[in-house]
């Protein structure tokens, strides 16, 4: 569900799919472990690849905050959907973190199916 | 059908278990019931993510201390593009509303809740009502007008007059022959 890259110290977690209270609970376990894994001092957590979600994963960003301030790091947001967005807009969750964008050569069909939902 | 009736189209009504596996099924059935109007994306996202959280207030807080619940899920599709979606536990019930409504309000922050499932249903939806009763449960109403869709003319007859009913014809998922 969670697929991670680290460089230097800088963990990326890129979310797959739906985020609701059912997943995120799931999410939740695999990014701390691998946040405690290793030491971290930027963790991003990548959405362009998630599909839905609800205030379950406002949940889930505000906690890995909590957890990154506590380490002594920071979270980002990288490339949320427009309509995820929204919902992190709602929240005040863009003035906590950062957004970020890490469109990756590799990921092509992700920034068609991004330009899709745009339009 | 009698005239005080509330008049509607369409109606579907489906009860399952508090189940958390239940909410991506739940928000399948609200987004392919109302496929009929032929939604937009945005207008889809709104109310799938809407019903996600009725639905995970159910099963997270109606029934938290209660096993074997169940939730029933109403939809209905109303006149002029309205849809009605009534989603009701009988679980534990809410004792302050007003307070439990507020931007921030948890009783479950242990549980990385983050109080925001009402002010989303407030924002996705055009209007939210919520009656509730301690011991008894909680239904929550929650009614959306969908956009119109003129981009589609009717045999490319004059449209000038043309009223919801003429919308409201079944769709061919065929595109017309230019
Ligand atoms: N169906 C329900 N039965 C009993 N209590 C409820 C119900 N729905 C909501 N509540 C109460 O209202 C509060 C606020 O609900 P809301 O959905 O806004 O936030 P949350 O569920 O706590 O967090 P989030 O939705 O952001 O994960 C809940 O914490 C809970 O105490
Ligand atoms: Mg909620």
């Amino acid at each position: 569900m969670v697929v991670f890259s680290l460089k230097k110290h800088t963990l990326t977690a890129a979310l797959n799919g739906e985020i609701d209270h059912h997943s995120a609970m799931q999410m939740r376990t695999e990014i701390d472990r691998a946040v405690r894994e290793t030491p971290v001092s930027l963790l991003i957590l990548d959405f362009s690849r998630v599909t839905f979600m609800d205030s379950s994963g406002i949940g889930l960003v505000m906690g890995r905050y909590k957890l990154m301030s506590e380490l002594g790091g920071e979270v980002a947001i990288a490339d949320p959907p427009a309509y995820i967005a929204k919902v992190m807009r709602l929240s005040g969750l863009d003035r906590l973190c950062r957004t970020v964008s890490i469109a990756k050569p590799l990921d092509l069909t992700e920034v068609t199916n991004n330009a899709e939902n745009k339009a | 059908m009698p005239k005080t009736k509330l008049k509607y189209f369409n109606e579907m009504s489906v009860t399952f278990s508090a189940v958390s596996e239940n909410e991506a099924f739940a928000r399948a059935v609200a987004a392919s019931f109302i496929s009929e109007l032929d939604p937009l994306v945005s207008e889809l996202a709104e109310i799938k993510t809407a019903v996600s959280e009725a639905v995970t207030n159910c099963i997270v807080h109606a029934y938290r201390n209660i096993p074997n619940g169940s939730i029933t899920m109403l939809i209905r599709l109303l006149p002029d593009r309205r849809v009605y979606i009534k989603i009701r536990d009988k679980g534990c019930g809410i004792s302050n509303v007003a307070q439990a409504m507020e931007p921030l309000f948890t009783t479950a922050p242990e549980e990385e809740r983050a109080g925001l499932g009402f002010a989303v249903m407030k924002s996705f939806t055009d209007r939210l009502t919520v009656k509730s009763s301690v011991g008894k449960g909680t239904a929550l109403v929650m009614e959306k007008t969908l956009q119109e869709r003129l981009e589609r003319e009717d045999n490319g007859s004059s449209e000038a007059n043309s009223s919801a009913k003429s919308r409201r014809k079944p769709r061919s998922g065929t595109p017309m022959r230019q």
